[in-house]
């Protein structure tokens, strides 16, 4: 096989199981949704804990929709390997032709496209009951889009090394959040920064680095944590 | 050389050596601790800001730098155990864990206390280093919960050392995204650039008990690895016949 | 010698009793669990020997 080949089968290995994650999830859309609900409800428990001050709400609103992001990503995450371990689709990835590594992104872009897409898109319906001006709202939706893509990958590490374990979702969020902190960082300081009419672009280029990073070393990482986790 | 390393690599030879190597680590460690703590007490001169509450550094600091360098022994340990298949290295990463996870509470203890006085609370979220420090004792956990959590020796060493590792990567940009959150606290004043601007009276006693708390931890995770040694060869000839002579 | 350290040393002897118990708590635990294997593989050897 040259490597013209390779990369076509590479590519169409990604799309492919991609491409099947996504029909599996628009046949039970419960999957999706529930995340996003869960996200909403979060963001909804904040006013109600805090009192109804629209001052108070909008300078919690960028901390407060990150939180509950970073949240509803953690929950979708524990199920990411999951009905693969099961049912043994896992055990026929691991002995296919196609990269490890290359399936893992696939599987890690359809969770994105069903978890973290969605919550881009629903991100300024909840943002406008935080009272957050539309120009912040368009900032809000780009860190999330960047922070987002950077949390499925890292979670498909956790969600790799975790799958198969008893309890594993309490264990999933001990290994995932402290490793996210960053991504919350700079996601939810550079929205406020833009509330309160700062500099943004330095918090940006973070996200995008960070996404970058963990795009060229999750799908490596989750590959390695799969194999040992199905033996 | 070559073949000494790969003497030590093996079980038995290492469960010796260690043994050995103990006390010339501990107790010149000791030595330096005690000489630090006399002098960082009693001889070093008051800061003229901090007053005597700055004494506190001379805890805080090898402590912070303690659970930094029990994270890379972690991460590398882990890395080469991964890498080149050498269980001992893997018993190492497992032992220096916990060790890390006492050292950065204790940098955490030390820096709150250090805060009362100095910021007139407990925790004082603006300081970086100490949530840094906090973040670090999360990573610590979830290692150590990961490898709890997988009854399998050999698979939890694998898996948790990709954990390790993925959180190596992550520990220099959780401690730069800190510093960016927020730079309220005083800069570093250790290494400033044109050598240290602390008075030397107050310096040495510094690197004494940096230095001392190495070797301490040095022997601390020696004898942590030989008891994780015996535990995963507990089944070998070689246990048998060291338990059946009574040997230690 | 100045054992107050100018109010301040409640705070400072604190900190360097709990370095102090910080070790000996590390020291101990290891050895602990040295012992604890030890004897689990003692009590399993004389098990196999008794049972042959």
């Amino acid at each position: 096989m040259n490597t013209e080949d390779e990369s076509i089968s590479m590519f169409s290995g990604i799309a492919g199981i991609a491409r099947r994650d996504l029909l599996l999830a628009w046949k039970r859309p419960g999957d999706v949704l529930n995340p996003l609900f869960f996200f909403a409800m979060v963001a909804a428990l904040f006013p109600l804990a805090v009192g109804p001050s629209p001052e108070q709400l909008k300078l919690s609103g960028p901390a407060v929709l990150w939180v509950a992001a970073l949240l509803s990503m953690l929950l979708s995450l524990n199920s990411l390997f999951l009905s693969d371990y099961e049912d043994g689709s896992l055990d026929q990835m691991l002995v296919s032709p196609i990269p490890l590594s290359a399936l893992a992104l696939g599987k890690t872009l359809a969770h994105w496209l069903t978890s973290g897409l969605p919550l881009v898109v629903v991100s300024p319906v909840v943002a406008i009951t935080f009272q957050m001006p539309f120009s912040v709202t368009g900032y809000l939706m780009l860190t999330l889009l960047l922070g987002t893509i950077s949390l499925s990958l890292l979670g498909s590490v956790g969600a790799a090394l975790t799958v198969g374990l008893h309890r594993g979702t309490a264990l999933l969020s001990l290994l995932i959040l402290p490793l996210a902190m960053p991504i919350l960082i700079f996601g939810a300081r550079t929205v406020s920064l833009v509330a309160s009419g700062d500099g943004v672009a330095g918090g940006l280029y973070f996200l995008a680095a960070y996404a970058v990073l963990t795009l060229s070393f999750a799908p490596f990482a989750t590959a390695a944590a799969l194999r040992i986790s199905n033996e | 050389m070559w073949k000494f390393i790969h003497q030590l690599a093996s079980p038995p030879h290492f469960y010796r050596i260690a043994q050995i190597l103990i006390p010339w680590l501990a107790v010149p460690g000791l030595l330096l601790i005690g000489y630090g703590t006399y002098a960082g007490l009693f001889l070093a001169p008051m800061d003229y800001q901090q007053g005597d509450a700055f004494r506190i550094i001379y805890v805080h600091v090898p402590s912070a730098y303690l659970s930094m360098l029990a994270y890379m022994t972690m991460a590398v340990s882990a890395g080469i155990g991964l890498i080149w298949r050498i269980k001992l290295s893997h018993a190492v990463a497992a032992a220096a864990a916990p060790l890390g996870a006492w050292f950065t509470f204790l940098a955490l203890a030390t820096g709150s206390i250090w805060g009362k006085p100095m910021w007139g609370t407990w925790w004082e979220w603006g300081d970086p280093r100490l949530t840094s420090e906090l973040i670090m004792l999360f990573l610590y956990f979830g290692y150590m919960a990961l490898r709890g959590a997988i009854d399998d020796t050999s698979k939890a060493d694998r898996a948790s050392a990709v954990l390790a590792l993925v959180g190596a990567v992550n520990v220099p940009i959780i401690h730069f995204s800190v510093e960016w959150w927020s730079s309220l606290h005083q800069g570093p004043t250790l290494i400033k650039e044109g050598g240290p601007a602390m008075d030397p009276g107050m310096l040495y006693p510094l690197l004494a008990m940096i230095l001392g708390f190495t070797l301490v931890f040095g022997a601390l995770l020696l004898r942590r690895v030989r008891a994780e040694v015996l535990f995963r060869e507990r089944r070998t000839r070689w246990v048998k016949d060291l338990v059946l002579s009574g040997g230690n | 010698m100045d054992l107050s350290m100018g109010g301040y040393g409640a705070y400072v002897w604190t900190c360097f009793i709990l370095a102090g118990v910080v070790l000996v708590v590390c020291e101990w635990r290891a050895r602990l669990r040295h012992r604890r294997v030890y004897r689990d593989i003692e009590v399993r050897i004389k098990a196999l020997g008794d049972s042959q």
